[in-house]
């Protein structure tokens, strides 16, 4: 059974890659938007500007609140119609994953700047080191080893929030995956490649988050 | 150690004011502090010790009043202390590592960083210091593998390789536990013994006691009493300070007569 399993994906594989491929571009593309967009906003949270804070929190409470499923219909099907243009499943895609990565992002980020005590900023001050010298030696290490772990985790979340994107139309990893199915009738090492797909995809995040908890205690 | 008047005024407080809001935290504080004197600030909770030191070195702004070193203006509230806190010390009594950085990095990270000097040479200083200090071998450790008096240790040691001119204290022991106060205390007795200039804000009454030059007694935002220590401790000019001391005095009061 092995073996006809292993030769129905091997038939298959292209298109299975062909899926890959558009899943991980996704993810790739809304990871590194997401995290830097999570960076500028959550440092847009403490900003000295009751305006900012305000726009940021409402940034951040439109994605808590409403599903991402829903933002990427919205994204898909409402914008077209209301601004009159066409937009791609991937492009939706992309955005609405990165604004809400960005979201999540933005309050990690905030997390760890305000879980580092004042007096850390002040020691620093207090050894004559610039605002500059003091966020890039002091306070920003300490930020990122704060951020790791709830970061990879964010990361983790979107690559398997990505499979979404089939309401949308696109043809990612999961849809080839069923589209096989369909017409083979065999779920089973479909279902399997998928559970082993997305362990090898998300599995060394977390061992990257703990070699580098290791390498950089806090 | 020698009298006041001989020596030259290194830091001057003139009439300063500062307030939190509408809370007068220090209240017309002036002070003189001398070239080599050790000052220890004492008095109640709340009384604008921690905030007068703070003030020092420019971590709180003034609202009124002058600070002088060397009789040279220090910068406002929107000024750059940066060149001033090269040459006062101060050490926390959250103590404040850098955690993320090694003892030899927490050590190196001003002089090299803030006042260009090359690495190698500050390694030297460094080192002798942490051997004058006993930590020698805790080189590479973390903050997090060292107890709470060999941090102190360190982030006093952290202070000097900037070498200030002066060195600030603020209440570098009251979280230590009782058998790490000694080891802590010992290396700034060393440091008064030396002929540094030392602001010190404590509880430890037996340790200011001996390392005081004098003995600066505040409550409510303003200075009470200055006297050397003989004086305060035995018969402080003022009825607040004997009523301060009281607090500190564990014996009952017929106990006092027998001595």
């Amino acid at each position: 059974m092995v073996d006809n399993s292993l030769e129905l994906l091997l038939k298959n594989l292209p298109l299975l890659l062909d899926g890959l491929i558009s899943t991980l571009t996704i993810a790739l593309a809304s990871v590194i938007l997401g995290l830097l967009l999570g960076c500028v906003v959550g440092i847009a949270h403490l900003s000295r500007s009751s305006a900012v804070r305000t726009a940021a929190k409402i940034y951040l409470e439109a994605f808590r609140i409403i599903p991402v499923i829903v933002w990427l219909f919205v994204a898909f099907f409402a914008i077209p119609i209301a601004f009159n243009l066409t937009i791609s499943g991937e492009t939706a895609a992309i955005l609405i994953l990165s604004l809400w990565g960005g979201a999540e992002m933005s309050d990690l980020v905030r997390g760890a700047l305000t879980s580092i005590p004042v007096a850390q900023f002040e020691a620093g001050r207090a050894l004559g080191l610039s605002e500059i010298q003091l966020y890039r030696q002091i306070i920003i290490p300490q930020a990122i080893r704060r951020l790791l772990p709830g970061a990879v985790n964010l990361i983790t979340r979107m690559i398997k929030t990505t499979s979404l994107v089939v309401l949308v139309g696109v043809v990612d990893v999961v849809k080839r995956a069923q589209q096989i199915i369909e017409r083979t009738h065999e779920a089973l090492p479909l279902y399997a490649f998928l559970f082993v797909l997305f362990f090898i995809l998300c599995y060394p995040l977390s061992l990257l988050s703990r070699w580098l908890e290791r390498k950089w205690p806090t | 150690m020698p009298a006041s008047a001989n020596r030259q005024i290194l830091l001057s407080l003139e009439n300063i004011r500062k307030e939190f809001g509408s809370r007068r935290v220090l209240d017309d504080v002036s002070l003189d502090i001398h070239e080599g004197e050790v000052t220890v600030v004492l008095g109640p909770s709340g009384c604008g010790k921690s905030t007068l030191l703070r003030c020092l070195n420019g971590l709180e702004p003034i609202q009124g009043g002058n600070l002088r070193l060397r009789g040279e203006p220090m910068p406002g509230s929107t000024g750059d202390w940066r060149a001033i806190r090269q040459q006062i010390g101060m050490v926390f009594q959250s103590v404040e590592l850098f955690p993320h950085l090694n003892v030899i990095e927490n050590l190196l990270l001003g002089p090299v960083q803030v006042q260009r000097r090359k690495k190698a040479e500050v390694l030297v200083e460094a080192r002798a210091w942490l051997q004058r200090v006993g930590l020698a071998d805790r080189e590479l450790s973390y903050p997090r593998e060292l107890s709470g008096g060999q941090k102190q240790r360190v982030a006093i040691v952290r202070a000097l390789c900037l070498n200030p001119v002066a060195m600030l204290f603020d209440e570098v022991t009251a979280a230590l536990d009782p058998e790490m106060v000694r080891e802590v205390l010992d290396v700034i007795l060393e440091l008064a013994h030396e002929g540094m200039t030392l602001v010190i804000v404590t509880h430890e009454m037996g340790f200011a006691r001996a390392v005081a030059d004098r003995v600066v007694f505040m409550d409510e935002g303003r200075i009470v009493e200055i006297s050397p220590p003989s004086i305060f401790f035995e018969q402080p000019a003022t009825a607040r300070a004997q009523r301060f001391l009281d607090k500190f005095l564990y014996l009952p009061r017929h106990a006092e007569q027998k001595l």
